[in-house]
């Protein structure tokens, strides 16, 4: 029996094997690694296991608690499912990096220290990197360095944190944080800027559209759960969260209203389900953080299957804008089914599993008294149905017909879909499977009469707005369009720096360039020939005193004078060129100048510790 | 092209957005038959789900429509 190994570790070593298997077997391969792992992580006990002792720190790759074994779990799941819809893909890169991505996502949830969530964490952002960079388009590379940018800066803020409370504490264990002096505050915004808070969001609308079908599954999933998890054990029950969280469920649903690409508003889609996630840790009661972690395993499965059907189209048809597509329920029936499961699921529709999980979120924020949290937490609700409920199945599949014939998705990509809309409903109808496994108490019942009226009432009214203002002509058409966010003043920033480097900048290096450049023709003039100088000094001295002090009527002394005068213009000539252009100089080998350097450098520490004694 | 939601048979269409009026009514209804667990006062007035519902749409598609989407709209190519 093999000794049970940590899921990242499994992930990680798996991953590097990868090119070793040609054509199909390169897929059934990756499959195994995550069962592989899930077995190993199932006969871990609870505790911290893989410790070891660095630089005097205790580093725990291993934590096995109901929080992190809960993670392990959804991540397991998705992970495979994934990778089934993965199988059609042919390059190492994308198998290589999906799975270092998600082994590494592991790394961070069991992670019990500081120190190796640390370099888990910047593995998950160079992995994640990669897999942008795969898709191999002009958009996608760009983007992948917006990404990487933004998340070394998180990195950094991370770090800076992680040494700040590590020199306080004296511990590198990783547990209940809290908001108390500078090195939590800038760990908590390092764990902010990947849970995308409102304006350090720009990556997600950014690099997601822009990734492959296949590597899109892997991108929606782990980054920003991975820092809601961290969240949710750092910093349960900060209070800034709730506002934070409120916010992100708001603002992205009126971009989602504008936007033409499909991909685009789940991006955006994404900001809003985290937004619950987010003001659940902030409100900190064990309903609302049972609630954000339900929420976690819920949103993972149906945002994983919207995105896997809109790869499904992207992957069939080439086309991801509204203004593109329509009528595919055609070609692709069961791709639409499939993405209305999802769809539903995400509105959170009684019988799908949405339901069970966001209204423990908005409880709590009632039970909290929290007013305008509350009202804005039912306004995302609609504005949830609008773009994902709505928006998305409706311009992919119905509309109008965009005359686009094609094929039904490919076998595996069914599954996969399949598999993942099954979990969506079976985890909304029998959500105590779900609630069992939760980290604290459940003492909630979704399925009251009160709460599916209220619920059917809130989403089904909203669906009748929408079909009275399409009727008439209310509602926005879709348009082809570039449709700016915050990111429009970091782009400004950017080019204004490089306008910065330009002009005044590059002067500078230029003057000084230039400047140093003359020293250093200057100082090899002077030493190819050191006596030019005070030769031309000497000579010039004598032939101003020869020339005050001599009769000019003695011949004898005019033709000295003119002779040194020669002499001097002789000098004067060799200035340009110096006196040893053009003839043989005898040269020393290098070692020589070598030997001196070291006699020098040896003479200079003598000295040296000759006057500090 | 327009976004027509009533699929390709306008007949069928209106026939389905009869249905879909005759469940919103059931909805309604249904209402006085529950008891709200209600954490705020304005929970109880009637039909408070349903306007919210209503109105918030509303309001986001206008508030999208008219005031973002000025504000933000590019052409394609802005960033190229």
């Amino acid at each position: 029996m093999i000794s049970p190994m940590p899921p990242s570790l499994v992930f990680i070593l798996g991953a590097l094997f990868v090119p070793l298997f040609k054509g199909k077997a390169k897929g059934i391969y990756a499959l195994f690694i995550p069962v592989i792992s899930f077995i190993s992580m199932m006969n871990m006990p609870e505790g911290a296991w893989w410790g070891f002792r660095f630089l005097e720190h205790n580093i725990v790759l291993y934590r096995h608690d109901k929080l992190s074994i809960f993670f392990g779990y959804i991540y397991h799941i998705i992970a495979l499912i994934s990778l089934i819809y993965s199988l059609h893909v042919k390059g190492n890169l994308h198998f290589m990096a999906s799975i270092i991505y998600a082994g590494s996502a592991l790394g961070v949830v069991f992670a019990g220290d500081f120190i190796s969530l640390f370099v888990f964490w910047e593995i998950m952002a160079l992995a994640a990197t990669s897999l942008v960079w795969d898709a191999g388009t002009k958009e996608s590379y760009g983007a992948g360095f917006r990404y990487l940018l933004f998340h070394l800066l998180g990195g950094l803020f991370l770090l800076a944190g992680i040494v700040i409370t590590v020199l306080e504490t004296g511990s590198v264990e990783f547990n209940y944080i809290g908001l108390k002096g500078l090195g939590s505050w800038l760990i908590f915004i390092g764990f902010g800027i990947n849970c995308a808070w409102p304006g350090l969001h720009t990556w997600i609308p950014d690099a997601y559209p822009n990734t492959t079908p296949a590597g899109g599954v892997f991108m929606w999933t782990f980054t920003t759960k991975t820092a809601i998890y961290t969240l949710a054990r750092g910093f349960p029950g900060a209070e800034p969260l709730i506002w934070i969280g409120a916010t992100m469920t708001v603002f992205p649903i009126f971009f989602a209203v504008v936007e033409n690409n499909l991909r685009r508003v789940l991006s955006y889609s994404l900001i809003n389900q985290l937004g619950y996630m987010v003001c659940g840790i902030g409100i900190g009661t064990t309903l609302s953080l049972n609630g954000t972690i339900s929420h976690v395993f819920c949103h993972i499965l149906y945002k994983a299957l919207l995105v896997m059907s809109m790869g499904a189209v992207i992957y069939r048809t080439g086309k991801i804008n509204c203004t593109d597509l329509g009528g595919l329920y055609k070609s692709m029936p069961i791709t639409a089914v499939l993405c209305i499961i999802g769809a539903m699921s995400i509105s959170a529709f009684p019988l799908f599993n949405g339901f069970v999980s966001k209204a423990m979120v908005v409880d709590a924020a009632g039970q909290g008294a929290m007013v305008m949290i509350w009202f804005m937490l039912m306004f995302a609700s609609v504005g949830v149905l609008e773009h994902a409920g709505i928006k998305v199945p409706f311009h992919a599949f119905f509309a109008h017909d965009s005359g686009i014939r094609t094929k039904e998705a490919p076998l595996h990509m069914l599954i996969a879909m399949g598999v993942t809309a099954f979990l969506c409903i079976f985890t909304g109808v029998f959500p105590s499977f779900l609630y069992a496994l939760l980290p604290y108490p459940v003492n909630f019942e979704p399925y009251t009469a009160a709460h599916v009226v209220t619920t059917m009432q809130l989403l089904s009214f909203g669906a009748f707005a929408y079909i009275v203002l399409v009727k008439y002509g209310i509602f926005p058409a879709e348009m082809r369009a570039t449709n700016l966010d915050v990111d429009w003043f970091y782009r400004r920033l950017g080019r204004l720096f490089v306008r910065l480097c330009e002009g005044p900048l590059t002067a500078l290096r230029e003057a000084i360039s230039g400047f140093s450049s003359h020293v250093v023709n200057a100082s090899i003039k002077f030493a190819t020939d050191p006596l030019l100088v005070p030769e031309l000094i000497i000579k010039g001295a004598q032939v101003g005193i020869y020339k005050a002090l001599s009769n000019q009527e003695n011949q004898r002394s005019q033709e000295r004078l003119q002779r040194l005068e020669a002499k001097l213009e002789h000098l004067r000539s060799l200035k340009a060129t110096g006196r040893y252009y053009g003839t043989e100089m005898p040269r020393r080998p290098l070692g020589v100048g070598v030997l001196i350097s070291f006699g020098l450098i040896f003479f200079y520490i003598v000295i040296y510790m000759w006057v500090t004694s | 092209m327009s976004n027509n939601p009533y699929g390709d048979s306008p007949k069928k269409a209106s026939r389905l957005f009869t249905i879909f009026c005759v469940y919103l009514a059931i909805l309604l209804i249904a209402e006085f038959f529950i008891h709200k667990h209600s954490y705020f006062p304005w929970e109880d007035i009637t039909f408070f789900y349903a306007l919210y519902g209503f109105i918030a749409f509303v309001f986001m598609i206008l508030f999208a429509k008219h005031i973002l989407r000025p504000l933000i709209k590019r052409k394609e190519d802005y960033y190229d």
